[in-house]
């Protein structure tokens, strides 16, 4: 290179970049080749689906008290876990924010939220339906488990990003910690706080019609019966229910949150 | 209390290094009177701000011994160090306001070392904390403000609520470090004033580190000038002349 025509270049080269753009889409082709995806696959594909949606139509709803307790049971397995998430979450993100523990506090806070979210919560649901037996305190647990990994993270960043300017004059008037907790960290973020719950509620609500396939518990549980008697109508109308439910619940937190800004 | 008379401040080989080897202050031995504005002067990065925020301990000194009516500053721990720091009242650069949280709520704030917990929590202020907050938003000239939220407000109506949780504290002494830097000229002056006016009312020693050198010789009755982590000026505002300025800042070419 040239020094003085290189110093003046207005838009260095991102080789780094194109590198891994270009190893991307190579592996994207070796991937599909492996997996014997091809066009002839789709198109048998959407022909069955025809057929299996035909099957669908007019949904039945002659079973709706079935429908009715398993979206109850769905419903109640997602607001309980959801509080008992959220209470936990709360503590939790605080011990494991580095900007207000000592490392030996936040490192074992941050594993424990790292643990929590290895897993996904459909396999946690089956380890808690094996340990504690079929049902929706199985159901709970297992969505605790995810809220306090979704929650406890995201709410354990918000307040690595509080400005430590506010904290430092709150600190300044003689504020003990709790004190300076109180005004000088939550304030800044309350607001992100319930936004991280209400979506988590959101998200609960959908994996809490998801559980019962594994034996944990609400709508889940009739769903898969539903299914494997190939009862596609009555399948139908369960899906129906739960895109109802999932919209319902999306207007709420839009406006919940909009409200809060 | 002994402070009105002598000195309120003492501070005796005060030391700080951030980098071991690289110290940012070089014993510093300064006292403070009881009364009246000190302007601490000189160029960014010598010290000034390092100098005051050792002083409640917002900085931890490396040496020294800072003494408030007697008591070690520097020695201090846990609720020790938080009784002593309710003492203290601070302003700060960039008014450090909890922003979510409303003006009467920030001026309270300056309460946080007397009230329990539970009543800051809930919001439940003795009476007379609450009427005093009122007094002094009134005194710093933003009456109607007190419920609305500190980010609502502009820069100088952000310093006011800051002088009045750092008075709401009923401090011994006050710091202010460069209150008036992201401040207008016009609006600079007037937090001067009020600094000047409610502190010289309330009997409250100042210590402002300030690097406009016209503001610090029209408000303040004694000028520490700083240079390289040491005092090299030392006076007051009168005894202040060019060459001095040459001492503290360097060159002659700004002058």
């Amino acid at each position: 290179m040239s020094g003085a025509e290189a110093a003046r270049r207005a838009f260095a080269p991102n080789w780094q970049g194109r590198a891994a753009l270009a190893a991307l889409a190579i592996y994207s082709v070796y991937a599909a080749s492996q997996l014997d995806i091809g066009l002839e696959r789709i198109w048998h594909g959407f022909s069955e689906a025809g057929a299996f949606l035909g099957r669908m139509v007019p949904p039945n709803f002659t079973r709706w008290q079935l429908l009715l307790d398993g979206m109850l049971e769905s419903l109640q397995i997602a607001f309980i876990s959801s509080a008992v998430g959220i209470v936990l979450s709360l503590p939790i993100a605080l011990l494991a924010a580095r900007n207000l523990m000592p490392w030996w506090v936040s490192a074992p806070a941050r594993a424990f939220i790292g643990f929590c979210r290895s897993l996904h919560y459909v396999i946690v649901a089956i380890l808690f339906v094996k340990a504690i037996g079929f049902g929706v305190l199985a159901g709970i647990c297992a969505l605790v488990v995810a809220s306090i990994g979704f929650i406890s993270k995201l709410f354990a960043e918000a307040i690595e990003e509080i400005s430590p300017k506010q904290v430092e004059a709150v600190r300044a008037t003689g504020a003990g910690f709790a004190a300076v907790l109180l005004y000088g960290v939550l304030p800044q973020v309350a607001s992100r706080f319930v936004g991280f719950c209400i979506y988590q509620i959101d998200s609960n609500l959908r994996n809490s019609t998801m559980v019962g396939i594994v034996g944990a518990g609400g709508i889940g549980g009739t769903l898969f019966a539903a299914f494997k008697r190939f009862d596609y109508d009555f399948v139908a109308a369960i899906l129906l229910v739960i895109i109802a439910l999932i919209f319902a619940a999306e207007l709420v937190a839009t406006r919940v949150r909009a409200a809060l800004r | 209390m002994t402070g009105h008379t002598g000195a309120a401040l003492e501070i005796r080989g005060l030391s700080k290094a951030y980098v071991a080897g690289k110290p940012v202050l070089h014993g510093i031995d300064l006292e403070v009177e009881g009364q009246g504005i000190t302007a601490v002067i000189g160029p960014s990065g010598t010290g000034k701000s390092t100098l005051i925020r050792c002083i409640n301990r917002l900085v931890e000194p490396s040496a020294g011994e800072i003494r408030l009516h007697g008591q070690d500053l520097a020695r201090l721990r846990g609720r020790s160090l938080r009784l002593a720091r309710r003492r203290i009242g601070m302003v700060f650069q960039e008014y450090n306001l909890v922003e979510r949280l409303t003006v009467m709520e920030n001026v309270l704030s300056g309460r946080l070392g007397y009230v329990p917990l539970w009543r800051a929590w809930l919001r439940r202020y003795p009476s007379e904390d609450v009427a005093r907050a009122f007094t002094l938003l009134d005194a710093v000239g933003l009456p109607e403000h007190a419920t609305r939220r500190a980010d609502a407000l502009s820069g100088g109506q952000r310093q006011r609520v800051g002088i009045a949780r750092a008075l709401m504290q009923e401090p011994e002494l006050l710091l202010a470090d460069e209150p008036t830097s992201s401040l207008d000229p016009k609006t600079s002056v007037e937090i001067m004033e009020l600094i000047a006016t409610l502190c010289s009312e309330a009997g409250i020693p100042v210590i402002v580190n300030i690097h406009n050198v016209a503001l610090a010789r029209r408000f303040a009755r004694r000028i520490v000038g700083m240079a390289g982590g040491r005092i090299v000026f030392d006076g007051p505002p009168e005894a202040l002349e060019d060459s001095h300025l040459v001492d503290i800042y360097g060159g002659e070419e700004w002058l």
